[in-house]
C-alpha cells in the first residue's frame, strides 16, 4: 500500500508540474498584450516597454517561469496587476468559500445518489423508471438554467433566500446555512441524476456476480450482502464519476457562485479573466489542479483500499 | 452533464428498422428532433426572419414589452429580442459544431493509431489524455479568455480539444476489442492494408458510439458556450443566447420577460441534444426489453399444470404414488404433505417443476417442463444432460436463487418436508427456505474464482456464515474454517484463511467452496458441475473430498453434471435431462450398463467413443474391460 500510495503521489507530481509550465506559457504566451492592457490604449509604446521591462516581460519566457516556481514553492504566487493584493491572499481569502460550496453539494449528491441508484437497482418496476427518466431529465437541463431558475423564484418573487451572498470574513454560521442553501440545492439536483444512474448500473452488475449468488446460498443476510459485498464491488464505479463531478464542479462553481454572488474562487476567476490579471489566473489554475490531484489522489487510494487486487498489482 | 458512452458488442445481427424510424418512434427521440430541425430552421432563416440585425440598437424604446414591432420586446440597449434570439441560433450551433468537429479531428486518428498499434504512442496519448480530462473546462476557458482575449471560436476549439479524450477513449477501447478478433486476423494475413482494415472492419465499430457521443458533446458544448457568455466573458459585438440570459438577469427586476426567452432556447436546444443522444443510444445499441407479463406467467402456470397430466414420458422415473396432481392447489401443505407415506420422508421432493421465462412478446419459454425426482441423506444423485438441458435451472430452483426473472410454471419442490415451492405459485418461497440456507440446504458453484468475493479473504468468507447461522465466536468460527480448509485437502490452512481468492489456484478456491458449502453441516448439498472448470487431476481430488462429506456428514448431494465420468465415480443413481426434462432414470450402474433411452445411449457413447475413462474404472473394477 506505500509503494502505491507513493506512486500515486509521485504522478500526481509530475501532472502538477506540466500543468503549470503549459498554463505559464499559455497565459504568458502574449507578452505584448499584457502591458497594453494594464496601462490603457492611450498607453505609448515607451509606458509599455518601461511596463513590460517592470514586470520582467523582456526576459525569455523559461527563465521567468522558473523564478515563478522557486517563488511559487515557498508560497509566494506574486501579486494582482490590478490590485495591490499578493495572489496567496486572494486565494487563501476566497478558496474556503467556494470549498464550503463544493464539498457540501458533493457530500449531499454522494448520500442522495448512493441511496437513490441502490434501491433503483434494487426494487427496479416503476421507482427505477422515474430514477432513470431523471436522469435524463436532469442530464438535459443545463446547471446554471436551473440555479437562474431557483434564483428568481425563491430569493427574486418568494424572498425566501437572499439573492446576493451574505457570506463575509467573520459572518455567522446563519450567514453561510442562507447564502449556501440555493445554490446547493441547485448543484445536488443537476449532479444528483447522472451519478445515480452510474451507481444504479454498478450495483445491478455487482448483483449479478456469481459470487453473490453463493453468498446468498451459504445463508448470509441479504442486507448484509447487500451493504458489505454489493456496494463495495460498486463503490470504485460509483467514486470515478463522482470524482469526474467535483473536477467539473471546479468549474461549474464559478457559474454558480455569479448566479448567487457568492464571494469564492469562481468570482476572482472572472473578473481575472475579463481585466487579463494573469497572476491570479495561473495562481487560480495552480490551486485547482492541486485539488483535481488530491481528489483523484484519493479515489485512487479508496480503490485501493476497496479491492485488494489494485493494491497488489 | 456526464456524457459517458459504452461501446455497443459490434454489429447487431437483426435490424428491423431503420434507425431514424426508430428515433422517431420514442417520444423523446422525437420531440428532440423536432426541436433541434427548429433551431437549425431559425438559423439558416434567421437573415429572412430577423426584423433587425443583430446590434441594431432603438434608444428610444429599451426594455420595451412585447409589442407588434418587437415581437419580444427590447433589452437595456434597445435591441430586439427576437431578432437577437435567431441570430443566437447561429452563433450557437456553429460553436457545437466547432468543438465537435475538433474534438473528432483529434480523438478519433489518435484514438485510431493508440488502440490499432499500441506501444509507446498508446501510453503518451492516454496519458495526455487523462491529463485533460482531470482539467476543469471553465476553469482553462477562463484562462484562454484572459491570454487571447473574447472570442467563441478561441474558446469552442480549446473546449473541443478538452473533450477530444471522450472520443479517444471511445475509439482505443473499441480498436482494441476489434483488433484481437479472428477476422481482422484473417484480413491481415490475407495481405489487405492496415488503412483497409481500419476503415473497413474498424470504423464500423466505432461509428454508432461517436455518433451518440457527438449528440451529447454538442449539447455540452452549447451549455458550456452560453455559460462563458453569460459570465460576461465573450465578445459583446457576437449576439449569443448566454450573453442574452446576462442581460435578462441583469435586469431581472425590471423586466423578468426578457430571461425567459434565451433560458428557453438554451434549454430547449441543449436538452434536445442530450435526449437525441439518448435515442440514439436507445436505437443504435440496446435490445429490446423483455416485459414480464403477468397475465402470460399465470396462463403458462394453467399450461404447465396442463402438461403436468400428460408428462407421460417422466412416469418411467417417477413412481406413481410421487404425482400429486389430484392435490388441489388449495390445499395447506404447509409442513406435512398429505401424500403416501413412503414418498414423503424424503430430504428431497421434487414434482413435476416447470420453469419459464417471459419473453418480449408476452409468451413463456418453458426450459424445465415437468421434471420429478427425489433424495435421501447419504445419497447421491447425479442429473446428467448438455449445456441448454435445464439441469442447471432445475438446481438453482432448489436453492431458491433463480434470475429475477424466472417463473415457476409449475409443479412443486419440499425440502425436508417443508415447502419451498408450493404447487401454483409461480416464485420460490423466500421466506421458507431464507432459514433452510446455508443450515440445511447449500450449493458448490461451477467456477471457483468467480464464485468467491475478490474483496474479503477466504477465512471471513469463510467463518462470517458461521458466525451468523450457528451463533458461534468469531475466534471459534475461525478455528473451525482452518480445520474445515485441512480437511478438504488445502496444505497450509492457517496461511490460506488470510489469502485473498486472486492468491489461490482454481482447485483451492473449489476446495474452499467446498468447505463453505458444509462449513453449517447442511444435510443437502446441491453441487452444479462442481469439476468442470477444473484440470483433470485436480477433479479426481475434488470428487474425493465430494465423497467423504458424503461419507463422513452424511449429507445428499444432488450432482449436476455433464460428464459420466463423474456420474459413475460418485452418484448412487442417476437422472438424464434433455430439453427440459428427464428422459431416463435408475441406479447408476443399470443405467450405465443398459441405458434404455436413445439419447442417454448418445450422451454415453460420445463420451466413450475412442477412450475409456479413468475415472470409471476407479469404482467399479467389473465393469472395465
Amino acid at each position: 500500500m506505500i509503494s502505491f500510495t507513493i506512486k500515486r503521489l509521485a504522478s500526481g507530481l509530475v501532472l502538477l508540474i506540466v500543468i503549470c509550465a503549459l498554463s505559464y506559457a499559455l497565459l504568458y504566451f502574449n507578452s505584448s498584450g499584457i502591458a497594453r492592457n494594464i496601462l490603457g490604449e492611450q498607453a505609448t509604446p515607451e509606458q509599455i516597454a518601461a511596463k513590460e521591462q517592470e514586470l520582467g516581460l523582456d526576459q525569455p519566457l523559461l527563465g521567468r517561469f522558473l523564478d515563478w516556481a522557486t517563488s511559487a514553492l515557498s508560497g509566494d504566487f506574486g501579486q494582482s496587476w490590478f490590485t495591490t493584493l499578493s495572489v496567496s491572499n486572494a486565494l487563501t481569502t476566497r478558496l474556503p468559500v467556494t470549498l464550503v460550496l463544493i464539498t457540501v453539494s458533493m457530500i449531499l449528491v454522494t448520500v442522495f445518489a448512493t441511496v437513490l441508484g441502490t434501491a433503483a437497482a434494487i426494487k427496479r418496476g416503476w421507482f427505477d423508471r422515474v430514477v432513470q427518466v431523471g436522469a435524463v431529465v436532469g442530464d438535459a437541463i443545463p446547471g446554471f438554467v436551473l440555479a437562474i431558475f431557483l434564483v428568481t423564484i425563491f430569493a427574486i418573487q418568494l424572498g425566501w433566500f437572499p439573492a446576493v451572498s451574505t457570506i463575509a470574513p467573520g459572518a455567522g454560521l446563519d450567514a453561510w446555512v442562507v447564502s449556501l442553501t440555493l445554490p446547493v440545492i441547485a448543484i445536488v439536483v443537476n449532479y444528483v441524476t447522472a451519478s445515480a444512474q452510474q451507481i444504479r448500473s454498478a450495483v445491478i452488475t455487482q448483483r449479478e456476480r456469481e459470487f453473490v449468488r453463493t453468498l446468498r446460498s451459504r445463508g448470509l443476510d441479504e442486507r448484509e450482502i447487500l451493504l458489505k459485498y454489493v456496494l463495495r464491488g460498486a463503490a470504485p464505479a460509483g467514486l470515478t464519476v463522482l470524482s469526474l463531478q467535483f473536477v467539473g464542479l471546479l468549474g461549474g462553481a464559478v457559474i454558480i457562485e455569479q448566479i448567487f454572488a457568492i464571494p469564492g474562487i469562481g468570482q476572482l476567476a472572472v473578473t481575472s479573466a475579463v481585466n487579463g490579471d494573469i497572476p491570479i489566473m495561473m495562481g487560480i489554475v495552480v490551486a485547482t489542479v492541486i485539488l483535481v490531484i488530491i481528489v483523484n489522489l484519493a479515489v485512487d487510494l479508496a480503490n485501493g483500499w476497496l479491492n485488494p487486487k489494485v493494491r497488489t498489482s | 452533464m456526464s456524457s459517458t458512452v459504452t461501446i455497443a458488442p459490434a454489429e447487431q445481427s437483426t435490424r428491423p428498422r431503420p434507425v431514424i424510424v426508430r428515433i422517431v418512434r420514442n417520444p423523446l427521440g422525437a420531440a428532440s428532433v423536432f426541436v433541434l430541425l427548429l433551431v437549425v430552421l431559425a438559423a439558416l432563416l434567421a437573415p429572412v426572419l430577423a426584423p433587425y440585425s443583430a446590434n441594431f440598437a432603438d434608444i428610444a424604446s429599451t426594455l420595451a414589452p412585447p409589442s407588434a414591432e418587437h415581437p419580444l420586446g427590447t433589452d437595456s440597449a434597445g435591441r430586439d429580442v427576437w431578432s437577437r434570439l435567431l441570430w443566437g441560433a447561429q452563433v450557437t450551433l456553429l460553436s457545437a459544431l466547432v468543438c465537435a468537429v475538433v474534438a473528432i479531428a483529434i480523438g478519433l486518428p489518435s484514438g485510431l493509431i493508440a488502440g490499432y498499434y499500441g506501444r509507446a504512442f498508446d501510453s503518451t496519448s492516454n496519458w495526455l489524455a487523462n491529463m485533460l480530462l482531470s482539467l476543469p473546462a471553465i476553469i482553462v476557458l477562463l484562462a484562454v479568455r484572459s491570454a487571447f482575449g473574447p472570442s467563441v471560436w478561441i474558446a469552442m476549439v480549446v473546449f473541443g480539444i478538452l473533450l477530444s479524450p471522450g472520443y479517444f477513449r471511445l475509439t482505443r477501447t473499441a480498436v482494441q476489442a476489434v483488433r484481437n478478433e479472428l477476422y481482422v486476423d484473417a484480413a491481415r494475413a490475407s495481405g489487405l492494408s492496415d488503412a483497409r482494415i481500419i476503415s473497413r472492419h474498424v470504423m464500423s465499430v466505432v461509428r454508432a458510439p461517436i455518433i451518440i457521443q457527438t449528440a451529447l458533446v454538442a449539447g455540452v458544448a452549447i451549455a458550456i458556450q452560453s455559460g462563458i457568455e453569460f459570465l460576461g466573458l465573450g465578445d459583446p459585438q457576437t449576439p449569443t443566447w448566454g450573453a442574452m440570459l446576462s442581460e435578462g438577469f441583469r435586469n431581472i427586476y425590471i423586466a423578468p420577460l426578457l430571461i425567459v426567452w434565451p433560458a428557453l432556447a438554451i434549454g430547449l436546444t441543449v436538452g434536445s441534444f442530450v435526449l437525441l443522444g439518448n435515442a440514439l443510444r436507445d436505437a443504435l445499441e440496446d435490445s429490446p426489453k423483455v416485459k414480464a407479463n403477468r397475465r402470460a406467467v399465470e396462463a403458462a402456470i394453467q399450461a404447465g399444470a396442463l402438461t403436468d397430466s400428460v408428462a407421460g414420458v417422466n412416469v418411467a422415473l417417477v413412481r406413481p404414488e410421487d404425482v400429486q396432481d389430484d392435490l388441489p392447489f388449495e390445499t395447506e401443505l404447509a409442513t406435512t404433505p398429505q401424500v403416501p407415506d413412503d414418498t414423503t420422508g424424503h430430504l428431497l421432493e421434487v414434482h413435476n417443476l416447470a420453469i419459464g421465462y417471459p419473453l418480449a412478446d408476452g409468451t413463456i419459454k418453458t426450459v424445465v417442463n415437468g421434471v420429478s425426482f427425489h433424495l435421501d441423506k447419504g445419497e447421491v444423485l447425479s442429473i446428467v444432460g448438455e449445456s441448454g438441458s435445464g439441469k442447471s435451472q432445475t438446481a438453482f430452483a432448489i436453492l431458491g436463487l433463480l434470475p429475477e426473472a424466472a417463473r415457476i410454471v409449475g409443479g412443486s419442490i419440499v425440502i425436508d418436508g417443508i415447502d419451498t415451492v408450493r404447487p401454483g405459485e409461480s416464485i420460490v418461497s423466500q421466506a421458507q427456505l431464507r432459514p433452510l440456507r446455508g443450515r440445511r440446504i447449500s450449493y458448490i458453484p461451477q467456477e471457483p474464482m468467480s464464485n468467491l468475493a475478490p474483496t474479503y479473504t477466504i477465512g471471513y468468507q469463510l467463518s462470517r456464515p458461521m458466525v451468523e447461522l450457528l451463533h458461534i465466536s468469531r475466534a471459534e468460527a475461525k478455528k473451525r474454517a482452518i480445520a474445515l480448509l485441512d480437511r478438504v485437502g488445502i496444505a497450509d490452512p492457517a496461511r490460506t484463511y488470510d489469502l485473498y481468492p486472486h492468491e489461490i489456484s482454481g482447485g483451492m478456491a473449489q476446495r474452499v467452496l467446498i468447505a463453505g458449502a458444509v462449513s453449517c453441516e447442511p444435510d443437502l448439498v446441491i453441487a452444479d458441475e462442481p469439476t468442470t472448470a477444473l484440470d483433470v487431476t485436480v477433479q479426481a481430488e475434488v470428487l474425493d473430498v465430494l465423497r467423504r462429506m458424503r461419507d463422513e456428514l452424511g449429507v445428499g448431494i444432488v450432482l449436476v453434471t455433464h460428464n459420466f465420468g463423474v456420474v459413475s465415480d460418485l452418484a448412487d443413481r442417476v437422472a438424464v435431462m434433455q430439453r427440459g426434462t428427464i428422459v431416463e432414470t435408475g441406479s447408476v450402474r443399470d443405467v450405465l450398463r443398459a441405458p434404455q433411452h436413445e439419447y442417454t445411449r448418445t450422451l454415453l457413447g460420445s463420451m466413450l467413443e475412442g477412450k475409456k475413462p479413468l475415472t470409471m474404472l476407479g469404482e467399479e473394477k467389473e465393469t472395465a474391460k
